[in-house]
């Protein structure tokens, strides 16, 4: 008897991966364009001031989020690995492979508007600190990968090899994340995800809850997108190899 | 409109944050679109060539998949 497969295991078709994403994305971008409006309006005109920071805290809107999918991405990047070389599903290192240059670029925007942050309210852009230096080290880790896809032309020998490093990589997230309790450094503890209630005045904790939303879905449109993307190049090169096979075939025949 | 032009002292820094978050992610959204575009147009081209990959050749025994452009 045949087993049919779970949800999961149909979504790894890219026949049908390409089918619902094509349906799911018009929605996801639409609730993407709403959640950034609304949060762009709390932000600018109903969020006030911070009692110490002044005007500065608007940075943190757009920082905190990036700071999160910074993480995010590369904890789906690691998972999809994982997946990747249990199952040697194609579509998992799709995924992989699809998630870097967005993580990346979430990377180098939470250390640009942490930089713009950091000056005026610690007096320097940067610190050598823990912090600072794990998550410039994801980046490169991004950076790395993405050249690693680059340079190996065989996409399931790259899938392989990025698959590892990118696990390998993974032991920077949880020091990412714990660096600012286990060492000390410039940079603030967690202010929201904490065991007790989050640190922060609602007036303020609602228009970040709204901007991180806007910039997951954002994530996840362009990573819906960029999936669809790599899906379609693959198809694109097998059928450069099958046209290549055909015009030998043909050559052979004539010979 | 007053609450967004005056940011006090340290505007700059929170123009440049939002300039920066705007480049980037405005950057990032137009290539992966622009990127998504050019392989599906390649892939209806290759299609409207009539090549076709093992798979959907094995589907139908006919040799033809019925399908004029690349699946969306």
């Amino acid at each position: 008897m045949v087993e049919k497969p779970g949800f999961f295991g149909r979504l790894a078709n890219p026949s049908i991966f390409l089918k619902l994403s094509g349906a799911v994305l018009p929605w996801l971008t639409g609730l993407t364009v709403v959640l950034m409006l609304v949060g762009l309006y709390l932000v600018f005109f109903v969020a006030p001031p911070d009692y110490q920071q002044g005007e500065t805290v608007k940075i943190m809107y757009i920082h905190v989020p990036s700071a999160w999918l910074a993480m995010m991405g590369y904890a789906i990047v690691t998972v999809a690995s994982i997946g990747s070389l249990i199952w040697r599903h194609p579509m998992a290192d799709v995924a992989a492979k699809s998630a870097l240059p967005i993580g990346a670029c979430f990377t180098l925007l939470a250390l640009i508007t942490g930089s713009l942050w950091g000056k005026p309210m610690w007096g320097t852009y940067w610190v050598w600190d823990a912090r600072l230096t794990s998550v410039l080290i994801l980046f490169f880790l991004y950076l790395g990968l993405m050249a690693l896809w680059q340079a190996v032309e065989e996409p399931s020998r790259a899938g392989r090899a990025a698959a590892i490093l990118a696990i390998v990589g993974s032991v920077n997230l949880p020091i990412i994340k714990f660096s600012v309790d286990w060492w000390n450094t410039l940079h603030q503890p967690a202010s929201i995800t904490r065991l007790d209630a989050p640190a922060i005045h609602s007036s303020i904790l609602i228009p970040l809850l709204v901007m991180a939303a806007a910039f997951t879905a954002l994530f996840f449109v362009l990573h819906l997108t960029a999936m669809r993307a790599e899906v379609w190049r693959r198809r694109v090169q097998a059928l450069r190899l099958t046209q290549v096979d055909a015009a030998r075939a043909g050559e052979g025949a004539r010979a | 409109m007053n609450a967004i032009l005056d940011l006090g002292q340290h505007a700059g820094f929170i123009w440049a944050s939002y300039g920066a978050t705007l480049i980037l992610l405005g950057g990032l959204i137009a290539w992966i679109r622009a990127d998504a575009r050019h392989q599906l147009r390649l892939l209806d081209e290759l299609e409207a060539q009539g090549v076709q990959r093992r798979s959907a050749r094995a589907a139908s025994p006919q040799g033809k998949r019925g399908k004029g452009k690349a699946e969306r």
